[in-house]
């Protein structure tokens, strides 16, 4: 970082992109860079290490460590908890649905899916799946292209009844700029809070995407009230630096990490452990 | 949010015009507005400095300074490099000269390889072939399913001899090799082709598991599946939306599996897509396809000025 005792333009735009190419954007990181240049002037040339350790810090201070990033995933008011799972197309939602179900059963939550994906080819077997694999019922219809918000409801419902803990509802991926998908999601929303509050809605964004996320959230957040983050795919070469910008934008916290296939792929989020990975 | 490039390059140099040459400034100012403007497009950073490099010195040159509109100039030489890289005139798809032609699909997790598999197959039969489509993955949950459902919906045949990972039961603990299939890929490929050729299908085409680049083991059972079958175009099939991380993806894919092709996918989001630029210049392979939509008929094929223009928001 620092040639002959100095912070050079070199020095500092090896910063900028290791910044970067963690897909943190320009905004965000050109923000980053310039904090850190105004601190390495206020206090004369320090040392490489200090610098690092200053980077270290103004980033975790961007990710903001001090957010609730707890799940709501315990009985309210005598009803169980609804968490909605949205996302554009691939982003992992069912499989975050199946292992989140793993992690609720083993805390000894009765689960109940709902598999509101009616239209993917093979969506609701693949929910199924996973809630066979984990010991839980899914409720779903066998019509393809049933109304996916009266499947949602009758999960929620069903949920009520069997005095579940939580009820997980999948939706269908769709793209945020088609208008009349967004529509839809909101009816889903709508016809399940004429049985029950929505009390959390988890927008799953795949750690690979880059400054489009920043568009997903926002216009995820609009239709239905996004309350936290699942970033998924951590386990591959991608950083997700796009949570950055999408947390302070938004203020929603990422509040779990996908880093797997598997059933046991499924962590909280650590914002520290993000920060190291990003800068490594 | 700024505005289009071509916007702010005619600004930068609107109080030039006619002055002659540019100054070294001018052209540095430029070319920032044009790294920022490809950096929020996606297009990874290495490729960024390569491109900005290429197109300075250019702008440096006779063409922009004689030029009336300079702005307008470097504008154009910027849409020409992007168009050149990403490939001048698309190619077609290869066909066996003995048929079957067999084509593999490979790529991240949910890229959208097993829908495009469905397009595919529509698109040629549309056009007069016999296509197939192979089962390979076995390892995400219901991928053989998933693929069953989508033959129908393109009324073609699908070969499905193992049902994979629909059992409810976890690959971890059943088979002791983490979550790498129910049953052997590899030999459903094979079987897959071989089946072709008895039932005169004259096009395989064999859907593969989603892999990460990193991962040795599952990129090792792609290139098993490509040894094993020959095929005449392996198709990487990419969203659009993917960030920083194309690189590395597809140099490993290219690694793994030596991809003959490239399919954009989710083209239909509101992605700038600089990933095709990425892809395109690290690994020189052609972008052969545009995936638009979740429905068998959402394919097109691919056209480099259109992702010029969108990549920069002109
Ligand atoms: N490596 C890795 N793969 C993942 C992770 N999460 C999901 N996947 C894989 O990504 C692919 C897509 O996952 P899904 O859960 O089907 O995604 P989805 O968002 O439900 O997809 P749609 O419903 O089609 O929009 C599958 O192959 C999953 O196994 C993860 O954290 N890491
Ligand atoms: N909007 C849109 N959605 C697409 C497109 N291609 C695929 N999808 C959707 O993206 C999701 C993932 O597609 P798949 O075909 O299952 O992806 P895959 O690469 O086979 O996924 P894995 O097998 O899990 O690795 C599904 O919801 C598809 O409907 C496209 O071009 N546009
Ligand atoms: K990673
Ligand atoms: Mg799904
Ligand atoms: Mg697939």
């Amino acid at each position: 970082l620092l040639a002959g005792g100095k912070l050079d333009d070199e020095a500092w735009e090896d910063v900028e992109d290791t910044l970067l190419q963690a897909d943190l954007g320009v905004e965000a990181t050109t923000e980053i860079v310039d904090s850190l240049k105004q601190r390495v002037q206020v206090a004369g040339v320090p040392d490489e290490d200090e610098v690092r350790g200053w980077l270290h810090e103004e980033l975790l201070k961007q990710v903001n460590p001090t957010m609730d990033r707890r799940i709501a995933a315990t009985r309210i008011d005598g009803r169980p908890a609804v968490v909605l799972v949205v996302g554009v197309n691939g982003t992992g939602k069912t499989t975050t649905v199946g292992k989140l179900a793993r992690v609720l059963v083993a805390e000894d939550k009765d689960v109940v899916l709902g598999a509101a994906d009616t239209f993917r080819a093979a969506a609701a077997d693949q929910l199924e799946t996973w809630g066979d694999r984990v010991g839980v019922a899914t409720v779903r219809s066998d019509r393809e292209g049933a109304d996916p918000a009266a499947v949602a409801f009758d999960a929620v419902k069903g949920g009520a009844e069997t005095e579940a803990d939580v009820v997980l509802v999948d939706t269908a991926g769709r793209l945020h700029n088609k208008s009349n998908l967004m529509d839809e999601l909101g009816k889903i929303k709508r016809v399940i809070e004429k049985q029950s509050p929505i009390d959390e809605v988890l927008l799953v964004l795949d750690a690979t995407t880059g400054q489009n996320g920043m568009r997903q959230a926002e216009v995820f957040s609009q239709a239905v009230d996004v309350t936290g983050i699942v970033l998924t795919k951590l386990d591959g070469t991608a950083k997700g630096g796009i949570v950055v910008a999408v947390q302070r934008a938004l203020g929603v916290p990422v509040k779990l990490v996908g880093l797997g296939e598997g059933p046991d792929d499924l962590a909280p989020f650590d914002p520290a452990a993000f920060v190291d990975a990003v800068l490594d | 949010m700024f505005t289009s490039l071509s916007d702010r390059l005619t600004a930068t140099f609107k109080n030039l015009r006619g002055k002659g040459r540019l100054t070294e400034s001018d052209v540095n100012a430029t070319v920032r507005d044009i790294r920022l403007a490809l950096l929020d497009a996606d297009v990874a950073l290495p490729v960024v400095k390569e491109f900005t490099r290429g197109v300075r010195e250019r702008a440096l040159g006779a063409e922009v300074s004689q030029a009336l509109n300079p702005g307008q100039q470097v504008v154009k030489i910027v849409n020409d490099e992007l168009v050149g890289i990403l490939g001048g005139e698309t190619r077609q798809l290869r066909l066996a000269k003995q048929p079957p032609t067999v084509i593999m699909l490979a790529g991240l997790q949910g890229s959208g390889k097993t829908t495009f598999a469905g397009k595919l197959a529509k698109l040629l039969k549309d056009q007069g072939h016999y296509p197939l489509l192979v089962a390979a993955d076995l390892q995400r949950p219901n991928a053989v399913t998933q693929l069953e459902v989508v033959a129908e919906r393109a009324e073609v045949v699908c070969f499905a001899p193992e049902r994979g990972n629909v059992g409810g039961h976890d690959a971890v603990t059943e088979s002791g090799e983490g979550t790498q299939s129910f049953g052997d890929p590899v030999w459903v490929a094979r079987a897959g082709v071989g089946q072709a050729k008895v039932r005169g299908y004259d096009v395989v085409i064999v859907d593969t598991a989603g892999r990460l680049a990193v991962d040795e083991n599952l990129m090792q059972q792609a290139r098993d599946i490509r040894d094993e079958i020959q095929p005449d175009e392996v198709l990487f099939v990419i969203d659009a939306m993917i960030g920083q991380a194309a690189v590395d993806t597809a140099l490993a894919f290219q690694d793994g599996v030596d991809f003959t092709g490239v399919v954009l996918s989710k083209l239909d989001g509101d992605a700038r897509g600089g990933a095709a630029l990425s892809v395109a210049s690290v690994t020189g392979r052609p972008i052969m396809y545009a995936s638009v939509g979740e429905q068998t008929k959402d394919i097109e094929v691919f056209h480099p000025d259109r992702m010029a223009s969108r990549i920069l928001d002109m």
